[in-house]
């Protein structure tokens, strides 16, 4: 396709030009980056060699201040007389074999062990559970800690392997500057180099220490337990977890194929009832009054595995559908419902998933053009008072959120103001289930979330707005186009432009927006059809937080943030992938 | 376009009524014209106004709550907005068992330490912002009143807060302590961020591009995955329960430096110029950030400050979970959650108004101040994405 007749395909039709582009391409970018990861595996090879060669290279030709420093490390920088260097790396050195050897952190009663000892049980993490002989408890592994300590264990020895090569190249060039004749820079001119030349050093040590520690090794480390079987069952210390593989992700993934039987029986008003038994212990009772479609729902599932969807019209009729390993799912209406469902952990989490995803596009977009909107209407020529009406929507923004959301949740509830006015003018009979009914709920939360994410949208559209350039909107109008026109196809193609990568950050950001769900409803209304305590508007994030403080169910909790993970980044590549080209698209215009 | 001048500006409106074509004159057309902007503003207005309205309500009825009498109607919700009775009740409710006194500066060794070195480094402070001698000579000021006023109302208020004993009340506890951990976090928070940012917009080395893919990637993982690994690091330094309130300044700080991108999108548009000729004139990277670009950052070093600042007031999930169960621990937000969730049926619901009330004035008066720094900070954020 031509530039030419790109342009003059339609927005969506360029979108889904560009989409198709981009999927007909991933297989080759795949391949590239496959490619890529070949290449850099064998650079990586290469490197290592070129390293050890030179390791050697320089103990061949070192003198023997050199060599001692390969096993005392920074004694070769002492003795050249750059004390600082060589202090540094000494105490380096003796704090991490103080660490891998010397047994000093706590583990159960009072066994204590070292950064080596717990390396060496990471395979297993820990054999001998806690357990009394007689009267006396025998203490014995805890798993937590041995995850912990492994991980970080392994951080340090490649630290440590770093510093070690650094301390070689220290001391090769040393040894080089001084038989060239050059000096060595002193301790004195080190120290001002940590506020010259090494100042991005100086300025990123405390922030890249903190980063590492209390975020990278958390995140290993719970990346590691989606792989174990860490639950209130298996807490440490007093009992042990291990490695399960996949299982995990099997559970939150993985739709299990039931046996389903079902049965039927003529009864005499001419319909037919129905009794479903599935392997995990559901059973369905209901009446249908097309006896081909019972029929034909029992001839799909003949050989014995199959699947079905039940949805409940909550009067006691509903709509079934099942599901065979071949054929054509069978639809059948039925009354009469009686049933007892275990949800299951796959089907909770697609349902999770789909809310999540929906909220954050309403929450996302909805907000966008209402808060456009408003900022249009507060910069229009000749409405006064522009800053007070500012000033009054903020509100929102300045007062913390735990204080209006949760007054707000109360005044929607059913014994909470709005409620209890209604009630009390006589609009009403019954409380509202703003609370209560799950689509009821949802709505609710994403109108209240347009009172709160209004403002800020309103702010940024505000400094945009601005500075569209006036000559635009006055050539406009001059050709004689209405406010609307002008809106379409001036305003709207800027601020979409401009504030692209915002989108992007605000629909990853709201696919997190754990505040608004906690605060608001909890999660809230609880339903049957959920399992492991998910409420309909639980979000991925606020299932997870239940998940690991109320229901201690850390592996499925870990297995979650991975999967959040993922959703983010693949919505982030996929957008970063087709954002490029909207910005050539801006260029022809 | 001369052309089109003779010809004479009329519009022609055809009258199905009458059954006539009526001509009218510009000035007509130009007035129905006005009129239907002043419809359109009206509509305008119409529409803010109501939307001020939807917006200030909850506030409003927060507040009027909050003066409902305890002691002669019910604590919890009820469905009527105005009481029947104004009292301060609740108000009295949160203040009951605090106590103010001046010996608490001097209760032991520590007390007088810190009493004593804080109030010399502030007095030393103040000196010398109102000795500093001019660098440019034709500057008139000698020395720098703002910013002394605003170093001694801050010592004022750190001693007067030091004399409130808070041991027996709840909020003020709760209070003190959320206040603690913001003014940490915002002086933390802030050199943290400022110096990742600025490192990574104006310095070049290896691994530049990599640390910002790391920090990329790291922040798409939820926060709170980590909460059980942070809560046991928190537990090994004994900085959980009673240790909370440095547990959650270490834990909100520690990882601060990942939040860099608004600041440096700032500090990209400064002309890199500017650092180069300093360099030339023989100034180290530490004297060009600390003399050159950091007070051309003014708005964005405040921007921080306020968001840093503000954090702290409404972080539930943390705080609950680093307190766990402790209640002098508490931040306000943990402790008023609790009240309006677990205690509605006691009156608490009312206190929890009230709580909230004080709790949202002071913040709301300092966004207010510094909201030009807000918008600047928002809008550039999402600008440069």
């Amino acid at each position: 396709m031509t530039d030419l007749e790109f342009l003059r395909l339609s927005g969506p039709q360029k979108f889904l030009y560009k989409l198709r582009c981009f999927l007909k391409n991933l297989p080759k970018a795949i391949a590239n980056a496959l490619k890529g990861l070949i290449a850099w595996f064998v650079g990586i090879f290469k490197g290592i060699g070129n390293e050890l060669y030179d390791i050697f290279d320089t103990y061949r030709k070192g003198d023997w201040k050199t060599r001692i420093s390969y096993t005392v490390m920074g004694f070769g920088s002492c003795a050249r007389g750059q004390w600082l260097r060589g202090i540094l790396f000494f105490a380096f050195q003796t704090i991490f074999n103080f660490y891998l050897f010397y047994p000093f952190i706590r583990t159960t009663g009072d066994a204590y062990s070292n950064g080596l000892g717990f390396l060496a049980k990471l395979m297993t993490l820990g054999t001998v559970e806690t357990h009394k002989v007689g009267r006396k408890t025998v203490y014995g592994d805890n798993s937590f800690l041995i995850m912990l300590y492994g991980v970080l264990t392994i951080f340090l020895i490649i630290a440590f392997l770093y510093t070690w090569r650094v301390n070689v190249k220290q001391n090769k060039l040393a040894q080089q500057y001084l038989d060239k004749g050059k000096k060595l820079k002193s301790s004195r001119e080190d120290l001002h180099d940590m506020l010259d030349s090494q100042f991005h050093k100086t300025l990123l040590a405390l922030p890249t220490l903190g980063v590492t520690i209390f975020t990278i090794l958390p995140i290993i480390f719970m990346i590691l337990v989606a792989f174990t079987n860490y639950d209130n069952t298996h807490q440490p210390p007093g009992k042990l977890f291990t490695w399960v593989g996949m299982e995990n992700f099997n559970t939150l993934l993985t739709v299990e194929k039931k046996n389903l039987t079902i049965e039927l029986k003529e009864n005499a008003d001419g319909t037919v009832g129905m009794t479903i038994n599935a392997s995990n212990g559901d059973i369905i009772s209901a009446k249908t009054d097309s006896k081909d479609a019972a029929n034909a729902a029992v001839a799909l599932i003949a050989d014995g595995s199959g699947e079905f969807a039940l949805e409940d019209n909550g009067d006691k009729t509903g709509l079934l559908t099942v599901y065979g390993d071949n054929g054509v799912p069978v639809e059948l209406a039925i009354s009469g419902l009686t049933y007892v469902q275990t949800p299951s952990m796959a089907n909770t989490f697609k349902q999770v998933l789909l809310w999540t995803l929906v909220w954050a596009f309403f929450a996302t977009f909805l907000n966008y053009f209402l808060g456009m909107l408003v900022a249009i209407m507060i910069n229009k020529k000749g409405i006064k008072f522009k800053k007070l009406w500012r000033t009054i929507l903020v509100m929102t923004i300045a007062i913390p959120q735990f204080i209006s959301l949760l007054y707000v949740s109360k005044m929607f509830a059913a014994d909470g103001l709005i409620n209890g006015t209604l009630m009390s003018w006589g609009w009403i009979k019954e409380p509202l289930p703003f609370w209560t009914n799950p689509t009821w709920a949802k709505c609710t939360i994403i109108g209240i979330n347009v009172w709160i994410g209004i403002p800020y949208l309103m702010l940024i559209a505000t400094g945009i707005l601005m500075n569209i350039p006036a000559d635009l909107y006055e050539s406009a109008r001059i050709d004689g186009a209405n406010a609307f026109q002008t809106y379409m196809k001036i305003t709207l193609p800027y601020m979409l432009f401009v504030t692209g990568p915002y989108l992007l950050t605000s629909f990853t950001g709201n696919i997190n927006n754990f505040n608004v769900i906690f605060l608001l409803s909890g999660g809230k209304p609880l339903s049957v059809g959920l399992a492991g305590n998910a409420g309909s508007t639980d979000l991925l994030i606020t299932w997870l937080y239940k998940m690991t403080v109320t229901d201690s169910n850390y592996k499925l909790a870990a297995v979650m943030g991975i999967l959040v993970f993922v959703v983010c980044a693949v919505i982030n590549l996929v957008v970063y992938n087709l954002i490029p080209s909207v910005k050539n698209e801006e260029d022809f215009q | 376009m001369a052309k089109q001048n003779n010809i004479p500006e009329v519009d022609i409106i055809v009258d199905e009524e009458k059954g006539v074509i009526r001509e009218v004159q510009p000035d007509k057309k130009l007035r129905s014209k006005k009129g239907h902007e002043r419809r359109v503003n009206a509509s305008i207005y119409a529409i803010l106004i109501a939307m001020s309205v939807i917006w200030l309500a909850p506030f409003v009825f927060l507040v009027l709550q909050s003066f409902r009498s305890y002691l002669t109607e019910a604590g919890g919700m009820v469905n009527y907005i105005v009481p029947k009775q104004f009292s301060m009740d609740n108000y009295i409710f949160l203040f009951q068992g605090a106590a103010f006194s001046f010996k608490l500066l001097a209760k032991d060794a520590g007390a007088i330490a810190v009493t004593v070195l804080t109030n010399l480094a502030g007095i030393a402070a103040i000196v010398a912002f109102l000795v500093r001698k001019p660098k440019n000579p034709l500057e008139k000021t000698k020395g720098n009143w703002k910013a002394a006023a605003l170093v001694l109302l801050g010592l004022i208020a750190l001693n007067a807060v030091r004399c409130v004993d808070s041991s027996n009340c709840d909020f003020v506890r709760w209070f003190i302590n959320t206040l603690t951990v913001a003014m940490f976090c915002a002086v933390i928070q802030t050199l943290m961020q400022l110096s990742v940012s600025y490192t990574l917009s104006r310095m070049r080395f290896k691994g530049r591009k990599l640390l910002m893919n790391v920090v990329l990637v790291l922040g798409m993982f939820p926060g709170f995955l980590t909460m059980i690994v942070l809560y046991y690091l928190l537990k090994m330094l004994g900085l959980t329960q009673a240790g909370a309130i440095p547990g959650l300044i270490l834990i909100s700080c520690a990882s601060s430096g990942m939040g860099y991108y608004i600041s440096k999108g700032f500090f990209d548009t400064i002309p890199k110029s500017l650092d180069e000729s300093a360099r030339i004139d023989g100034a180290t990277r530490f004297q060009v950030f600390l003399k050159i670009i950091m007070p051309m950052a003014k708005p964005i070093v405040i921007y921080t400050i306020l968001m840093a600042f503000m954090g702290p007031w409404g972080d539930y999930v943390f705080a609950s979970y680093v307190a766990f169960g402790h209640k002098a621990s508490y931040n306000v937000a943990v402790g008023l959650y609790q009240w309006v969730n677990t205690n509605d049926y006691q009156g608490f619901f009312t206190r929890f108004c009230a709580g909230g009330v004080l709790v949202a004035i002071p913040i709301t008066v300092l966004f207010m101040c510094l909201q030009k720094y807000y918008v600047e900070g928002v809008t550039g954020g999402a600008v440069k994405g």
